[in-house]
Formats: C-alpha cells, sequence, structure tokens
C-alpha cells in the first residue's frame, strides 16, 4: 500500500464546495491504478456531520481535522494543520480546488513541506505511472501539460466546474479518522476583524453552472434588469465585461475576464460583449457559448457555439419570454 | 515607509502566443512585453504609501532574461527608487516555488522593509503562487487579494480588506507581510516624461545566483519540481451556428428551442 493520495475537502460554513467532490470523483481511478488509499482531508470546526460526504464520490479515508481555531479560515491556522499532518502521514500527492481557498493555502503548505505544485489545472491522467496535469497559460491561450519531479510530494490545484463529478454511490463507505491539530492562538498571525458578505446566497460566478453577462452593449446599469430576468428564469449568476465594470455599471466582483474572474459554466450568454481576447480568457472554457450582438463583426461570433446578430434590446426579451414558454411546457 | 515590489515582465495582453510545432516550448519571438498588470497594482500602491507617509522607498525586485530590464525601468519611471534584477542562466526554468526562494534570498539581503507588495498571479504563467510562497520563505505572513490597504501610523501592522466569495473580509496583519494584488486595488499611474527621464539614472542593480547563496543546481530548471512538457493551442471550437430569421423575436425563438432541444442547455 503506498502513502496515500488527499484531496484537501473545502468546506464553508459547514457545506462542502462542490469542486471537492469533482476532484474526488476523477482522482479515483489515479488512486486505484496506483493502489494508494484516496482520503479526503477536511478542516473546520464543527464539521463531524461531513464525515460521510466523501466515500460516495470515491473516498476511502476521510481525515476530519477539527479545531476551534479552525472555524474562521486564515491561511495560517490552516496551513499549519494541514501541513502538521502531511508531515506526520506522507502522502504522495495532496489536491486542492483552485479556489479562493485553494489558491491561497496551497501555495503556502507547498512551500512548507517542499512540495511541487502546478496552480488551475484542467485534467489529470495517469502516462505510465508518471501523473500528468493539464493547465492554462498566457490567459488560456497556450495549454501545458506538466510532471512532476525532485519533489517526494506532488500537489495539484483543479479549476472548479470542469472536472465532472460521477453521480454520488451511497453504498461506499470510509474510514473516518478524527484529527485533533496542535493549534495555538499565536500560531495564527492575522486578526479577522469582520466578514462583510455582499452577494450572500447567490452562486458565485466561478462555481455557476450558468451565467448571463452584459458588455458595453448594454449601454447603462439600468438595462441590465434584461439580465437578470433571463438569469432568474434559468437559474443564473449574472456576470459583466470589464467595460461594464469600468464604466461603474456592474461591481468589480461581476467582472468575468482576464483581470477579473475565471468562470466555467455549462452556458455562458454573452449580451453586448465584443469577445476580446481578455474576455475570452475568463469564459474560454465554457462548455457552451451563446452570444447576442447587433455587431457581426464582433470577435465573439468567432468564439461562440450559437451567435445572434441582432438587437440585444429586442432578443433578450423575447428569448425570456421563449424561455418561459418552453419551461412552462 | 519601506515597500518592495516584486515584479515580472510578461507578454502583452493582445500577445498571440505560439508553441513550437514539437510542442517542447512556447515561442516570444516578436512578442511585445510589459510588466504583469496585477504587479502594477503593487507598484501603485507602494507609491502611495510611500507618498502618504512622507517618506521610505520603494524597491523593485524582478527575476527575469536581459530584456526584463526595459520593464524594470518602466517601473522606475512609475516612481520606484531602485531595482535589483535577478539575471542567471541559473534562474532558467524556475518554477514558482524555485522563483519565490530566489526572491525570498534577495530580499533577505535588502533586510530593511514593512511591506512587500506581489500582483495575485503573473498573466504568463497564472500559477498565483509566488507571493504566497514567498511570505513562507520569509516567516512573515501574508493575505492574498487585497484591494484596500491602511498602514498603521506605527507601521507595525496593516489593516486591509480581501476580496473573499460574496464579499470581503477586513484583517488586521502585523508588518512586515506580503500582500498579494487583484484588479481593484488602485488604478495605476502611467509613467511620465519627467519620470522615464529620471529612471536611467535610479540604481539597477544586476544579481547572479551566487550573490544571494542561491545554488544553481537547486535553482531554474534543475531545482523546478514541477515541468511542462508538451504546449499546445486550446482546441478550436466548432464554427458558431449563426441563428438566422426574419426578426430578433423569429431568431430568440429559434435560439430557445436550440437551447432546449440541441443543446440541452436549458
Amino acid at each position: 500500500m503506498g502513502k496515500g493520495i488527499w484531496v484537501f475537502a473545502e468546506q464553508e460554513d459547514g457545506k462542502v464546495r462542490k469542486v471537492t467532490f469533482e476532484i474526488l470523483s476523477n482522482i479515483r481511478k489515479i488512486a486505484d491504478a496506483k493502489g494508494e488509499q484516496l482520503a479526503a482531508v477536511c478542516l473546520g470546526k464543527d464539521i463531524a456531520a461531513l464525515a460521510d460526504k466523501f466515500a460516495p464520490y470515491g473516498a476511502d479515508k476521510a481525515y476530519m481535522v477539527s479545531h476551534d481555531l479552525l472555524g474562521q479560515y486564515t491561511t495560517d491556522g490552516y496551513a499549519k494543520a494541514l501541513a502538521d499532518l502531511i508531515v506526520k502521514e506522507q502522502p504522495s500527492m495532496v489536491f486542492f480546488g483552485a479556489t479562493v481557498m485553494g489558491k491561497d493555502l496551497a501555495p503556502k503548505v507547498a512551500a512548507r513541506v517542499n512540495a511541487g505544485l502546478a496552480a488551475d489545472c484542467v485534467d489529470i491522467k495517469l502516462d505510465g505511472d508518471k501523473v500528468v496535469v493539464r493547465r492554462p497559460m498566457y490567459s488560456g491561450k497556450v495549454y501545458a501539460e506538466v510532471i512532476f519531479q525532485n519533489t517526494e510530494i506532488s500537489m495539484a490545484s483543479f479549476r472548479p466546474n470542469v472536472l465532472v463529478a460521477t453521480a454520488p454511490d451511497a453504498g461506499r463507505t470510509a474510514e473516518v479518522v478524527n484529527v485533533a491539530p496542535e493549534l495555538a492562538a499565536g500560531d495564527i498571525r492575522v486578526k479577522v476583524l469582520e466578514v462583510v458578505k455582499t452577494a450572500a446566497g447567490k452562486v458565485d460566478l466561478t462555481e455557476a453552472e450558468r451565467i448571463v453577462s452584459g458588455g458595453r452593449g448594454m449601454k447603462g446599469p439600468e438595462n441590465y434588469v434584461l439580465i437578470e430576468e433571463l438569469a432568474g428564469l434559468i437559474g443564473a449568476t449574472v456576470g459583466a465585461s470589464r467595460a461594464a465594470v469600468d464604466a461603474g455599471w456592474r461591481p468589480l466582483s461581476d467582472q468575468v475576464g482576464q483581470t477579473g474572474k475565471v468562470v466555467s459554466p455549462n452556458l455562458y450568454i454573452a449580451c453586448g460583449i465584443s469577445g476580446a481576447i481578455q474576455h475570452y480568457a475568463g469564459m474560454g472554457t465554457s462548455k457552451m457559448i451563446v452570444a447576442i450582438n447587433k455587431d457581426s463583426e464582433a470577435p465573439i461570433f468567432s468564439k461562440c457555439d450559437y451567435g445572434v446578430i441582432d438587437d440585444l434590446f429586442k432578443v433578450l426579451p423575447a428569448l425570456t419570454a421563449e424561455v418561459k414558454k418552453l419551461m412552462a411546457e | 515607509m519601506n515597500s518592495i515590489v516584486c515584479m515580472k515582465q510578461v507578454p502583452d495582453t493582445e500577445a498571440q502566443i505560439r508553441v513550437k510545432s514539437d510542442g517542447t516550448d512556447v515561442v516570444l519571438d516578436g512578442v511585445k512585453f510589459i510588466i504583469s498588470p496585477y504587479d502594477e497594482f503593487g507598484i501603485e500602491e507602494a507609491l502611495r504609501l510611500k507618498e502618504k507617509m512622507g517618506a521610505g522607498k520603494v524597491t523593485l525586485v524582478c527575476l527575469g532574461p536581459a530584456r526584463c530590464v526595459e520593464s524594470i525601468r518602466t517601473g522606475l519611471a512609475m516612481g520606484a527608487d531602485d531595482a535589483y534584477h535577478l539575471d542567471d542562466a541559473a534562474f532558467e526554468g524556475s518554477d514558482p516555488q524555485a522563483t519565490a526562494k530566489a526572491l525570498a534570498a534577495q530580499i533577505k539581503k535588502i533586510g530593511d522593509y514593512d511591506v512587500i507588495f506581489c500582483g495575485k498571479q503573473a498573466i504568463d504563467d497564472d500559477q498565483s503562487q509566488v507571493g504566497v510562497a514567498l511570505a513562507e520563505n520569509l516567516g512573515i505572513p501574508h493575505v492574498s487579494l487585497v484591494i484596500k490597504v491602511e498602514v498603521a501610523a506605527d507601521k507595525k501592522s496593516a489593516k486591509v480588506n480581501r476580496q473573499i466569495v460574496g464579499g470581503e473580509e477586513i484583517i488586521e496583519v502585523p508588518l512586515p507581510a506580503v500582500l498579494t494584488a487583484p484588479k481593484g486595488l488602485n488604478e495605476p499611474r502611467y509613467a511620465s516624461l519627467p519620470g522615464i527621464m529620471k529612471a536611467k539614472k535610479k540604481p539597477l542593480t544586476p544579481v547572479k545566483a551566487a550573490d544571494i547563496g542561491i545554488d544553481a543546481a537547486a535553482a531554474g530548471a534543475a531545482g523546478a519540481k514541477t515541468k511542462g512538457i508538451n504546449f499546445t493551442l486550446p482546441p478550436a471550437r466548432t464554427a458558431a451556428k449563426i441563428i438566422q430569421g426574419e426578426s430578433a423575436e423569429e431568431k430568440a425563438a429559434k435560439l430557445a428551442k436550440a437551447l432546449r432541444e440541441e443543446a440541452k442547455a436549458i
């Protein structure tokens, strides 16, 4: 039996992030091929109820790392608890979601335990007995296959919403190992003074399955009600291009693109967005792209799956009405 | 108020990146280079802090080949005071963890600093690792995705706003610390003509691996723990289906139907 392959099981407020299940589902085959145990490693305060969430997606083991000081995420607290466990158990691989937390935690842990880390990967496979991950570079203009070398522990983080989670298998069970990490208040150097949630309850763009996005063609903030209506109807999150954000029509947190958020939904509807390279960098891995723009020369029409060359102020309301009809059937 | 800003030279956002036919590397011939945009936010914030506190220095640290000098001079033209350029064949092929170690070695040599700014990621490698790993190597705290910085008068701590999913955290962090910058921290200034002229005379010190105690065998490609072995262009999307119709309403109806029946997307 090998040393173990781990997936950092990210949770927030007692809910496991979807990306955890996506990664577990796809690492199962790697664990099988290498004859290694696959473990979920979950950090937090009151997380006992999550212990049985990981087996259905392929985990053989669930490390439940629980401590009062892990109730609020801090890099210091989480990095110490995770790195100490890694040093103790010596897994051969540790995987993370490339989320805000994953991108904050993984590089620190990698530096601490001297591991190689490939971030924001979109695929993983075995080439013989070598693990190969695939990741976008240059804002998605180039893809690289990456291997690990000179390292005892290999780490990678995966972009949410790209790997596909398997259907949960309720028949699988996992060994639960409760871990009491050694943590003292002095280990955590920052003080979280306040947490301000501005979009409570909304699905974050980076995890959204559907997005309806508006750009310069929307002509003003008041017109986003058209986008919000369609989005509400199909359960989509609202996004925006840089032009709309820079114009002050939409908040920065809505921005999709090279200097905004990178999204990977099943459906991305771009309204009044020209589709410049920098915007495409943020949504190019969407499974399906629909473009609505009255400019037939807009670059987005060579980058979409369906295009409507027409006035979005006519198309959007008509589309919303049609979708409403279809959904009522 | 002494700030250090780590900056990287990267291809312009508009640049077309090609790959070698055998896939072993990317091809950057003829590409225009710039300071990585997220690093620019760091330079700007450091300059504002210096202006606000009325004193201090902004030092740039850049790891990269000879061509980086041009971008370093741009940073100096924005207003930074001096720069260190880590330029050594030994650094070629560094992965982010190795880069962070080299930057840490240089920064330890600089010694006196209150805060270090890094972009949240470089727009070529997109790894988002160096800033975080740098803090770990220096044994100082970091806060990533910082969109607001208020340094205490005694410079012993800073109150920062950090972007999180669906909101912000307000964090007090002891200094010195590494802060990584996303878009939204500030609007970087353009280098002025007088700034460009002054920049030519500002100290730009080249640094070799041996100068900072980095063992060539553990640096660059030799020490890298990850390696890109096959570089490809993304698969082309199949040609778009442009929905035809007499009116916007007709096209909308066809689109809705296609999304429902063909694509099963709604």
